[in-house]
């Protein structure tokens, strides 16, 4: 690749693609995969969203391996955004919690308070 | 992410006389229907204090204060600024004002005062698919710079952005690009400084691991600048994740053509290679460092001649830490002015921080310079958890100083800092409260440098060994005052004549808690007590008067040091006493005391 | 041209050219700044940090040996800020070494101890109760050298002189910190890592921390058996040394006081090892007309320095058949000791006790190799340096300075001026190229060969013959070998005859000499100043080639018969092994 519009044209390709742009009920998982995180126990985590989606077949569905979301203390931390660019995060997920998101928030669409970054008493 | 955006409208009587409720409903209608998202706040928060020329409306992140909004006027913010980013010229505040005075906010999160730059990409982008990296702007600041700009307008423009080292020198990165791009050699060389060896400083871990591809489009930029083809990342072997993903995210730009030969059509040629450390923190002094890379025994050279004058194999080097290099890509995407309008006059830009210690929100942070400690502390860190009193702030790790309480309203930057006995460092900002003891935390910092001295030069091969044997000395009670005369003469000396920074900070910590903590030194000197109850032979373990005679303690008890009956008060046998703590810990009702007061009785 | 730079050093004003450093500007006007680990060319890294200063406008102090001058500078070296400073480092370093100044080999020549005295220096970070002392690291299974760490201030000047003078970098740190402590990898057995004893660690060393292994009880104890006959030769470079342990200027020669030393020791038999050097050009000289007349392996090595046998066998053992077979002096001198000497004073070769005064530290080991002797007994049974006769001539309260000079007494004390150069570079092969010329051309030759004279690493000359070309080469010190063997092997010039040495400059720099102070390296052309006093002793004698000697004839007709004799091999001539080294069992 080698000029400004190249990089162009591969940005507004990627973008458009992390962000589902055009896709109906796309979701994007972001599972925080830093060390931080791995030592928590991110790993089980991201291995529960993988089988379960592939099990359940669902389309539209990426699961994502990121870096330090920085909350280090409430890892593993997961952030779930959607196509329609509602952007959620859920904290201190464990392989059962990440079977509750997939199945209340991905397949249903409900936020589950209890487990949101947001919402965790400090 | 968490919530993009903070959009704070002044609910103070004045302004909501002035339609500030309605203001903010409108806020959170027009973002509802232009659909941008969830993660927007919108909050009435205190009075901002500038009441003539309300209402007003602060939007984080990039602090813009827009005054005498009307009701109307909401449709453009959001349109306009919220939707695209660009602020409403006609409606910013025109005044001076008073940071200081925003401090009561309540409805503040975790990020609503950080400034994402160095961190922008983690926790967001997949680190091992460039194409991510790419769709947020990623290599889009090597490309404008290779098309548009010459090596000299380059540098120019990072000595505009006033950006400083972040590594903990603080020098203008600027300034020591042009020094190694003035200096005519057939050879030079990128180094990034990734061998992060502060104990609990993890900043750079996370920019290695999270956004990799970062780093690489710096030092691309850096070698353009200075007329280097080849970098270096010399990274600790200790981070193997972020060794990893570095290994990959090489192999993608090379495959990209965003690095390798004849990038974007300039004719400039950039490669990056790797290379471990074997576990020494004195490598992460730039010589020290470059001695490693050449084979030799990681020890400290002299200075000058700088690495910019004489550095890898001895050609002109320029050496920048990870997270000096994680800004260089925004700084060519929005331009020095813009990186200059974040933090403060001396020190543009954020500034990353590894939150540990007793408080609530461990973490990595980034905050403008300029941010006081205080806030970072209380609102972003979320304070002292289990009701503790804070004691000090230790940053810049085992080359830094504490900060007491009285001085937690300073503005964070690296002239502060310094002024105060201690220094920014790398980021490590560790939170002590009462239960810390000062002279046990400036042990273990120094046991950490005792370790890690390479053993070239003898102020800190000899120095730092014998401050060592008076603290363990003063901890185990055998310490005299005549100890802390020679505590503070000693570490002056070892500042003064150490050859490199390693010895040159090393007393710091000691030095730094002797001037604030003077009187919790004396207590074990000449008490033989240790007020915070750390030290195992300064301290009792007392039953108080609650306790409730639940046996816990005592069953707790490894050597079996406590007896009372049931529903009756427990007694510590002190001879038997170990100082280990468990009963402390087992009891339910804060019974065990290690405080000097309680300790009448004994 | 470099520019002139004005500076302030104490109020005084001084003028230098800009490329000079502080502490060099400070000696220039008569300032002497304390100093540990400079050693100017060798090691340079400013790592004792005892040689601050404080300069006005910048913060900290900083080390004068690694600054340098600027325009307008303003420099304090006695403030009581620096004082004060420059004593806790001193006292630091005093913390960690074991004092026994009274047994040690450096007792008038430590830096440390000089600095010490000079700055008044407390000690008590030497209290084993409330600071923790260090382990202690000695290194003595060498024949010919002890690393000890309880001396040690890790100043690191002996590792840069390994690394630059001999090119083989020995030693080094290890560990870090407190823990750091210098010698061979993994402080193996010196004997065992690869080192040839050339000494120019101990040399760099300021303080016992390394030193030659001191033999001197042994002769002790021989002068007071009374079953034994003592016999000493003195190598040539001793006289041209030892008046500097007696206060006498670098390039003085003592010979004459030497040999009275030697006499109010109690030592009668005294021969000079000069003689054997004499004898040595007529054996190797018809070794070397040999090899060039009959085809043989060219070019001819000579093989008197132990260093550089050392470094052959280690490092280059392919070329051990390019060796002289010729013993050097100091081995000939005690095969002819305890045979034909012995026999001329009516004793048994094991009532002799041969002991020879070498400036040389590897003659140590060289005098125990198992070939060096026969029937059980050794040629030379004790070899003390230059330093060692220096100490026991001062513990036995001899005022050096009043002794009358004395000539020793026969035959095998008799020298031409070719045996007296052998001390110094280039020396062995002037002295075989006077005698070889001569007897190839069959007539007198000039005596005079300046071109293999002077310090330069590797020296090259042709010279023409009989009708033929003989290209020659003499090389010195470590590094200079390794670098004209690598060149010997991809070069087509053929080279005939080759001088090497493993002290730069020669015996008379041997790791036995008297200790230079660092100051005093930089002051003095030491090696210069020495050789001068051997090529005077040469330019003023009677004979000037070896073959004319008397005494060397006598020895022929009277024992050996000819040079190469079977005699002269059995006695004369030697072998040598490959060696290999770090060998982990």
């Amino acid at each position: 690749m080698k000029t400004l519009e190249e990089l162009k044209a591969l940005r507004e390709k990627s973008h458009k693609k992390m962000y589902m742009d055009g896709v109906t009920r796309g979701v994007r998982i972001q599972v925080g995969y830093g060390t931080c995180g791995i030592a928590a126990g991110a790993t089980p985590v991201y291995e529960t969203f993988v089988n379960e989606i592939k099990d359940l077949n669902l389309e539209n569905v990426e699961i994502v391996k990121v870096g330090c979301m920085g909350e280090c203390a409430f890892e593993p931390t997961v952030e779930i955004i959607e196509s329609n660019g509602s952007k959620t995060i859920y904290c201190l997920v464990t392989d059962r919690i990440a079977s509750e998101i997939v199945e209340e928030h991905i397949m249903k669409g409900h936020r589950i308070d209890k487990y949101l970054l947001s919402k965790i008493k400090r | 992410m968490l919530d993009r955006m903070h959009i704070l409208i002044c609910g103070g009587a004045e302004c909501k006389q002035s339609n500030s409720v309605e203001i903010r409903d409108k806020f959170k209608s027009e973002i509802k229907r232009l659909n941008l998202g969830d993660d927007i706040q919108t909050a009435l928060t205190g009075c901002f204090g500038l009441c003539a020329l309300g209402p007003h409306v602060l939007i984080y992140p990039g602090e813009t204060l827009y005054s005498g909004v009307k009701l109307e006027d909401v449709t453009e913010i959001v349109e306009q600024h919220v939707a695209k980013g660009k602020p409403v010229e006609r409606l910013l505040f025109k005044g001076n004002f008073d940071r200081s005075k925003f401090r009561n906010r309540s409805e503040l999160t975790f990020y609503a005062k950080q400034t994402r730059i160095v961190l922008r990409n983690c926790g967001v982008i997949n680190p091992l698919d460039i194409n991510e990296y790419i769709a947020r702007h990623g290599y889009e600041g090597l490309g404008k710079v290779l098309t548009n700009m010459t090596p000299e307008e380059t540098i120019d423009e990072m000595k505009k952005s006033g950006l400083r080292g972040r590594g903990g020198s603080g020098f203008p990165a600027g300034v020591k690009w042009e020094f190694t791009s003035k200096s005519v050699s057939d050879q030079k060389y990128v180094i990034c400084n990734a061998d992060e060896g502060d104990p609990g400083a993890f900043m750079d871990r996370a920019v290695l691991e999270g956004d990799p591809h970062s780093v690489l489009e710096a030092m691309a930029i850096c070698g353009y600048a200075i007329g280097a083809d080849t970098g270096y990342i010399y990274i600790r072997a200790e981070y193997p994740v972020a060794v990893e993903r570095l290994g990959i995210a090489i192999k993608q730009a090379e495959g990209l053509g965003v690095l390798g030969k004849n990038l974007f059509n300039s004719g400039f040629n950039f490669k990056i290679e790797l290379r471990l450390g074997a576990g020494a923190f004195v490598c992460g002094e730039e010589t020290a460092l470059i001695a490693s890379i050449e084979g030799e025994r990681g020890m400290p050279r002299n200075k000058p001649p700088f690495p910019a004058v004489k550095g890898l194999f001895g050609k002109p080097t320029n050496v920048n830490n990870v997270e000096t290099f994680a800004n260089v890509p925004v700084i060519f995407l929005k331009g020095a002015d813009w990186f200059k309008s974040i933090g403060t006059e001396k020190s543009s830009g954020t500034k990353v921080f590894a939150l540990g210690g007793k408080i609530a929100n461990t973490g990595l942070l980034e905050v403008p310079m300029g941010t006081t400690l205080r806030e970072v502390i209380y609102e972003i860190g979320g304070g002292i958890p289990n009701k503790r009193k804070f004691k000090a702030a230790q940053t810049g790790g085992p080359s830094g100083g504490c900060i007491t309480a009285k001085s937690l309203d300073t503005p964070i930057d690296f002239d502060n800092l310094i002024a105060l006995g201690s220094m920014m460092g790398s980021g490590g900002l560790i939170v002590l409260d009462e239960d810390n003891c000062m002279v046990d935390v400036a042990r273990f910092y120094l046991e950490f440098t005792v370790e890690e001295s390479c053993g070239k030069c003898t102020p800190c091969r000899e120095g730092t060994k014998r401050m060592l044997d008076i603290l363990n000395r003063i901890c185990e009670g055998e310490g005299t005052m005549n100890d802390l005369d020679v505590l503070e003469r000693l570490g002056k000396m070892i500042k003064d004549s150490s050859l490199c920074g390693l010895g040159q900070t090393a007393p710091n910590p000691v030095l730094s808690t002797l001037k604030h903590f003077r009187k919790e030194y004396e207590a074990h000197v000449i008490d033989k007590v240790c007020p915070a109850g750390v030290c195992p032979n300064l301290t009792n373990y007392v039953v108080l008067d609650n306790c409730i005679g639940c046996t816990k303690c005592a069953r707790n008890c490894p050597v079996g040091a406590i007896e009372g009956k049931v529903k009756e008060k427990h007694f510590i046998d002190l001879d038997l006493c170990i100082r280990c703590g468990a009963c402390k810990t087992a009891c339910p009702v804060n019974a065990i005391s290690t405080k000097p007061e309680s300790w009448e009785e004994v | 041209m470099t520019n002139l730079v004005n500076l302030t050093i104490d109020g005084k004003a001084c003028q230098v050219p800009s490329n000079y450093t502080i502490l060099k500007a400070a000696e220039s006007i008569g300032i002497n700044i304390p100093r540990l680990c400079f050693l100017e060319g060798i090691h340079e890294q400013s790592n004792c940090r005892v040689c601050i200063v404080k300069i006005e406008g910048v913060r900290g102090l900083k080390t004068s040996c690694s600054t340098k001058v600027i325009e307008g500078m303003v420099v304090y070296t006695d403030t009581k800020e620096v004082y004060e400073a420059v004593s806790f480092n001193l006292e630091l370093l005093a913390g960690n070494h074991k004092f026994e100044c009274w047994k040690c080999s450096r007792e008038n020549s430590c830096e440390f101890l000089d600095l010490l005295r000079r700055f008044n220096v407390d000690n008590d970070f030497s209290n084993a109760k409330l600071f923790d002392q260090k382990e202690i690291k000695v290194n003595n299974s060498s024949d010919a050298m002890i690393l000890d760490s309880s001396k040690c201030v890790l100043c690191g000047r002996c590792v840069s002189a390994c690394e630059k003078l001999s090119g083989l970098g020995i030693l080094n740190f290890s560990n870090r910190g407190a823990n750091t402590y210098v010698g061979p990898a993994q402080f193996h057995n010196l004997e065992d890592a690869g080192c040839i004893y050339c000494g120019k660690c101990i040399q760099a060393c300021p303080t016992g921390a390394i030193r030659e292994k001191d033999e001197i009880k042994f002769l002790e104890r021989a002068l007071r058996d009374k079953s034994k006959t003592i016999v000493v030769q003195v190598a040539p470079s001793v006289r041209a040394a030892i008046g500097e342990e007696f206060g006498y200027k670098i390039g003085t020669n003592a010979e004459g006081q030497m040999f009275a030393a030697l006499k109010e020791l109690g030592i009668h038999e005294i021969i000079d090892t000069n003689f054997t050097a004499d004898l040595t050009i007529l054996e190797e000289g018809s070794e070397f007309i040999d090899r060039l007349q009959n085809g043989g392996v060219l070019p001819m090595f000579t093989s008197c320095s132990p260093g550089w046998v050392n470094y052959l066998e280690l490092y280059y053992p392919e070329y051990i058949p390019n060796l002289s077979s010729c013993k050097s002096p100091q081995q000939m001198a005690g095969a002819l000791i305890k045979t034909y000497y012995a026999e001329k004073l009516g004793k048994k070769p094991e009532e002799i006790y041969s002991v020879s005064i070498m400036p040389c530290v590897a003659k140590k080991a060289e005098a125990k190799r198992p070939e060096m002797g026969r029937d059980g007994y050794k040629d030379v049974d004790l070899v003390i340096t230059t330093r060692e006769l220096a100490r026991i001539i001062r513990h036995r309260g001899i005022a050096f300075q009043d002794l009358e000079p004395i000539k020793p007494y026969g035959l095998l004390a008799e020298y031409t001026g070719a045996g007296n150069i052998f001390g110094t570079t280039g020396g062995v092969m002037e002295a075989a190229l006077r005698t070889v010329t001569e007897i190839l051309e069959g007539h007198s030759t000039p005596v005079d060969f300046t071109e293999v004279r002077g310090l330069d690493n590797i020296k090259e000359a042709t010279y023409m013959v009989a009708g033929t070309e003989v290209n020659v080469a003499v090389v010195h010190g470590g590094a200079a070998i390794k670098e004209f063997i690598t060149k010997l092997k991809t070069t087509d010039k053929q080279y005939h005859f080759v001088e090497l040495m493993g002290c730069t400059g020669g015996c008379i720099n041997g790791g036995g000499q008297p200790i230079v102070s660092a100051i005093n390296q930089e002051k003095y052309d030491v090696r210069a100043l020495r050789a001068k006093v051997l090529y005077n002793i040469d330019a003023k004698a009677e004979f000037r080639k070896s073959h004319e000697s008397k005494a060397v004839k006598t020895i022929y007709e009277e024992f050996l018969g000819k040079p190469n004799s079977h005699k002269s091999h059995d006695l004369l001539h030697t072998h040598y092994n490959e060696r290999s080294f770090y060998d982990v069992k």
